[in-house]
């Protein structure tokens, strides 16, 4: 497969390599400009983009699967798992890096998620939405049931600390805001590489036409139990740093509205633009919050109609407002 | 198709830098003409507990901080507002998990700028809420949660509930079996499988192994939470009959439960027992089955004990919403009366000065203050938990009133159905109730 | 034995409502290819619905036996007012796009019309009591059953022979069955699709209100009503297979019966046991267990 590979007459390593050296000065600068908005933001705020980017992170493995043409329904599993992975780490092994939890989580959900990427490479489609949703609510009954792990409520998790230094009291929201911020930057601009990479392109050929790629001596199976395997990494990553800025766990971090959610935010974000899938979080999270605020007795009316304007009018979603080429 | 027009490509972190512009524009909440006190209330304004919670007590909630703004409470209740300071209700619906809640805590301290918060019917939701305002040092009374676990399980300086929590529930309804010479050589159970559901289930089984030695547990049912089909586990509580069913079913569950299983007769063959039932008795009326033994969490609703003030709130709610106020609006009015006595004793201290968070925490931790159901004193969990008596009474339809009735009503006083100070529930429980006081 | 008959009873009058319930959701994926997320607030319109026209028909005096005519009414209305509204005012936009995306189109629509269900009849419950005691009670040995479950089992029969002679025996149901083959075939034989997607989401409309109109007197009508029926209509349909009636009444069953038999003797395992069929039947036989299977286009 190899050989076909590097006979094919598109170049994307060559001429990628300014481009990419360009990407990442975009990306430190973002990040740059982030660290120094959130140091003079209210609370809240840095706590919505937290949240916004490690909710980003879910959404961006579910990005590199719709980039294959398959959209998983189930990522809230990963997500609960990378979560509970680094919950447990800290409350029972008492294990408390900030940086240590969320690679964790990671590579628990990768260990975790990994024997069924091959099962779930066979399927397309809806079915794929739907054994992808199946699991995640069967992971979401076992983490109902099961006591040790809580149960229905769930449990609280402590402060992190960071390379061994306690954090102090007054800026522990900011530097796990630099923190998330940073892990999304370098998760987002590792599948910015990723993406524009052989395998990154094969995916999207999968898109296009699987057949014509399996004649052209491409694993379409391969390709997809990859992906499944990265968005996993993701999404495990994704969860525990949700738990350590949020302090809390619970089940319904599986539960099916969860996936739902990380779902349309990878459709808001479309699958061209890497950036696209953060804001796309971001603008999530901002409406959801509004809407509570200004209408607390029909928010779920405001949410859905929002949902219904961008599906509607941003049918390529926010990433094809800047990326240049054809879009098809 | 044809290659779409690009866009220039600073869209992207000026997109970026906008979005977050606008927020923190938004973030700059308009300057109060004058100062009031804003507190934040949250509960289900949505979901499967708004009819039964939610809604009853954010209704409570409004007619109340209206009374308040007129000064037309009784005494010691009597000043306008919070001792002088006009009161700014915000609401927020509880709907949505736990994950969104802690989010819309941090916006209502940080953007909102309220004072405190008052608010959180699920234990989920206060569970996760709880450490989160203990890490903002702020101000949050949780009026409404049953799992003990917030102050057995943890120690707060800023969080308070003030209502008891759960374990009261069932040992006083055991407690009422005995006292009536209740039979029950065999029980049943059916609860939700959630953790409200299966605490209930273990707190009345550990109080039926001490005050009903002997006592066997029969069908064991855990329905999933929201599934309104009870017919197949009604089929097996009948197949088994046993002389107890307990449950902690509540709200459209637990309606539809009486709906299905009362025609099936379940009723006359099993002596049913629910700890938290009162609030589908105005709705359900006839269709109640008469003869069920039930709590309210509390001395609430029609077992409410006869006072001036309870009086003053059952005409102010009744009159603005047609109906009596069950469980949640009397949970949340002992809450904000508790709250505006603290403000106020606050007020005193500081000078008449709005009192910060600290000055709050200080002046309601260990307090106590008379409610609609009778005393409310802040004794377990160093100060921030409250204790209060509660009963337990027996359905019977009134044709010519036309609403369900309680006769046989007990009262429970708080020391004898809560643990003592230095005692976890569960222990508490298992091992007898030691330190009971004054139990009928 | 007398367990035993219990367990099979119980998991046919639940398979029966399971059945009333799920079917609209097999009939619309199977024609317009959407998973409709919403079918449970279809079915909360009609319980709302039903508990309206009940109510109407009690404060006339009508004879109890007119409320069953008031519910199979409030279903018809349910699905003549919203099935046009949703159909050409909102899913004809997206036709064509990806499933998933429908998907969750179809969640915006649950969020909104939970909302608007809560705005239209408020918070408080409603009860439709009267046709619960029209049938009487029925006794079998220590057991009783209202009248009632029974006669939800003889409308699951109704409904879904009535349904199957509609798609397999008039003109209009063979072309319908024509547009679940090959939309773009049937198009290209001058089937007016546009017309036959507004008939299925209607009769799907119909159906999921015509199970919460008959649901409606074993239960408070109130908001929340329709979160309970989703997961639990979407197994259904995924057991038996996307579009097919047959499918729909084996995978009630298989629902039913297992739920039955998990509820009398180990309850403890009744959470899962939904999820599971679910996750291994779409791991073995993903189609369901009815898929006609399906030529794949190069």
């Amino acid at each position: 497969m190899a050989a076909v590979m590097n006979s094919l007459p598109a170049k994307p390593s060559a001429s990628a390599l300014p481009a990419h050296g360009r990407t990442v000065a975009l990306g430190v600068l973002a990040f740059a400009v982030l660290a120094v908005v959130g140091f003079f933001s209210p609370k809240w705020l840095t706590f919505l983009i937290t949240m916004a980017a490690a909710n980003g992170l879910v959404s961006l493995g579910i990005v590199c699967l719709m980039r294959g043409g398959v959209v998983p329904f189930g990522q809230g599993m990963v997500f609960a798992i990378g979560g509970y992975t680094a919950a447990l780490m800290f409350n029972k092994l008492g294990f408390t890096d900030a940086l240590g939890l969320p690679l964790a989580g990671g590579l628990v959900a990768v260990l975790i998620a990994a024997p069924f990427a091959p099962l779930l490479s066979r399927y397309r489609g809806i079915f794929f939405a739907m054994l992808t949703l199946a699991l995640s609510m069967v992971t979401y009954g076992l983490l109902m049931k099961l006591d040790m792990l809580g149960g229905s409520d769930g449990f609280n998790v402590g402060r992190p600390t960071l390379l061994g230094q306690k954090l102090p009291d007054a800026r522990v929201g900011y530097i796990l805001y630099l923190v998330t911020l940073g892990v999304a930057t370098v998760m987002g601009l590792l599948a910015r590489v990723y993406f524009d990479s052989t395998r990154g392109l094969v995916t999207l050929a999968v898109r296009e036409n699987e057949l014509r790629v399996e004649y052209l001596g491409g694993s379409v199976r391969q390709a997809m139990a990859i992906n499944f395997v990265l968005a996993a990494f993701c999404g495990g990553l994704g969860g525990a740093l949700v738990v350590m800025s949020l302090g809390h766990i619970e089940p319904n971090f599986s539960f099916w509205t969860t996936s739902g959610e990380f779902v349309f935010v990878a459709i808001l974000a479309g699958w061209q633009s890497v950036a696209a899938v953060f804001v796309a979080s971001t603008v999530l999270e901002v409406v959801r919050s509004f809407s509570s605020a200004y209408f607390p007795n029909t928010w779920q009316l405001a949410l859905g109609l929002f949902l219904l304007f961008v599906i509607r009018f941003l049918p390529k979603g926010i990433g094809s407002l800047w990326t240049k080429g054809s879009t098809k | 198709m044809t290659t779409q027009t690009p866009r220039i490509r600073f869209f992207r972190p000026a997109a970026m830098l906008s979005a977050v512009g606008a927020a923190a524009a938004l973030c700059a909440g308009g300057v109060h003409a004058q100062e009031t006190f804003k507190v934040g209330i949250v509960s289900f304004l949505s979901g499967q507990a708004a009819e039964s919670f939610g809604i009853p007590a954010v209704n409570g909630a409004k007619v109340l901080v209206d009374a308040f703004n007129k000064g037309a409470a009784p005494a010691p209740y009597n000043k306008v507002g919070f001792g002088g300071v006009k009161i700014e209700a915000i609401y927020v619906d509880e709907n949505g998990g736990a994950t969104k809640q802690v989010q819309e805590l941090r916006n209502l301290y940080d953007r909102e700028k309220v004072d405190a918060v008052v608010g959180y019917v699920g234990s989920g939701d206060c569970l996760a809420v709880a450490p989160a305002a203990e890490e903002m040092k702020k101000f949050l009374i949780l009026y409404d949660c049953g799992t003990p676990r917030i102050f057995e399980d943890n120690k707060f300086n800023y969080v308070f509930r003030t209502a008891s929590h759960a374990a009261m529930d069932n040992v006083a309804l055991v407690r009422y079996m005995k006292a009536r010479n209740i039979k029950a050589e065999t029980f049943n159970m059916i609860n939700q499988d959630y953790a409200w559901g299966q605490d209930s289930k273990k707190d009345f089984t550990w109080s039926m192994e001490k005050l009903y030695p002997g006592a066997k547990a029969g069908e064991d049912q855990l329905p999933k939470f929201g599934a309104g089909q009870y017919g197949t586990e009604i089929s097996a509580l009948m197949a088994k009959p046993a002389d107890v069913t307990h449950s902690s079913l509540w709200g459209g569950d637990l309606q539809a439960f009486i709906l299905q299983a009362g025609p099936r007769g379940l009723f006359k063959r099993t002596q049913v027992v629910l700890s938290a039932a009162d609030h589908v008795l105005p709705g359900l009326g006839e269709k109640m089955p008469d003869g069920t033994i039930l709590g309210a969490r509390g001395a609430y609703g029609l077992m409410s004990p006869k006072s001036a003030l309870n009086d003053w709130w059952w005409e102010l709610y009744s009159k603005a919403y047609n109906t009596y106020p069950v469980q949640a609006p009397y949970r949340m009015v002992q809450s904000l009366l508790g709250l505006k006595l603290a403000v106020e004793k606050a007020m005193a201290a500081n000078g008449g000065k709005k009192p910060n968070h600290e000055e709050l925490a200080a002046a309601l931790r260990g307090s106590e203050w008379d409610s609609p159901a009778g005393k409310i004193r802040m004794t377990l969990g160093g100060g921030h938990q409250a204790i209060q008596d509660t009963a337990i009474g027996k359905t019977r339809y009134d044709a010519a009133k036309k609403m369900v009735v309680l006769d046989d009503i007990q009262r429970f006083p708080a020391d004898c159905v809560n643990p003592p100070a230095n005692m976890k529930s569960e222990e508490w429980i298992k091992a007898g109730f030691p330190g009971a006081k004054g139990c009928p | 034995m007398n367990e035993v008959f219990t367990i099979l009873i119980d998991g046919l009058t639940y398979a029966s409502w399971l059945f009333i319930v799920a079917l609209g959701l097999t009939l619309v994926f199977g024609v317009l290819k959407i998973l409709n997320i919403a079918h449970g607030s279809f079915y909360a319109l009609g319980a709302y619905a039903a508990a309206s026209f009940v109510g109407w028909g009690a404060s006339m005096q009508w004879a109890p036996a007119y409320s069953l005519v008031a519910m199979l009414l409030a279903a018809v209305v349910v699905a003549a007012v919203v099935a046009p509204l949703t159909e050409r005012g909102l899913l004809r936009f997206f036709y064509g796009r990806d499933e998933v995306l429908l998907v969750l189109v179809t969640y915006a629509m649950f969020l909104i019309l939970e909302d608007v269900t809560k705005l239209v009849w408020g918070a408080n419950p409603y009860y439709v009591s009267e046709p619960y005691s029209l049938f009487g009670n029925v006794h079998v040995g220590v057991q009783t059953w209202v009248g009632y479950d029974f006669a939800l089992v003889a409308l699951a029969v109704v409904v879904g022979l009535l349904v199957w002679w509609g798609l397999n025996r008039t003109r209009q149901g063979k072309v319908m069955l024509a547009v679940i083959h090959s939309a773009e075939i049937a198009a290209s034989m001058g089937v007016n699709v546009s017309r036959v997607y507004m008939l299925a989401f209607s009769v799907g409309i119909f159906l999921a209100a015509l199970g919460g109109a008959f649901t409606a007197p074993m239960i408070s009508v109130q908001p929340g009503v329709s979160v309970g029926v989703i997961i639990v209509s979407f197994a259904v349909v995924i057991i038996g297979g996307l579009g097919s009636i047959e499918g729909a009444a084996v995978g009630a069953l298989i629902v039913g019966l297992a739920r039955s038999l998990a509820v009398h003797t180990a309850p403890v395992a009744e959470l899962f046991s939904i999820y599971i069929v679910m996750a291994v039947v779409l791991m073995f036989r993903p189609e369901g267990l009815f898929q006609r299977t399906q030529a794949r286009k190069i």
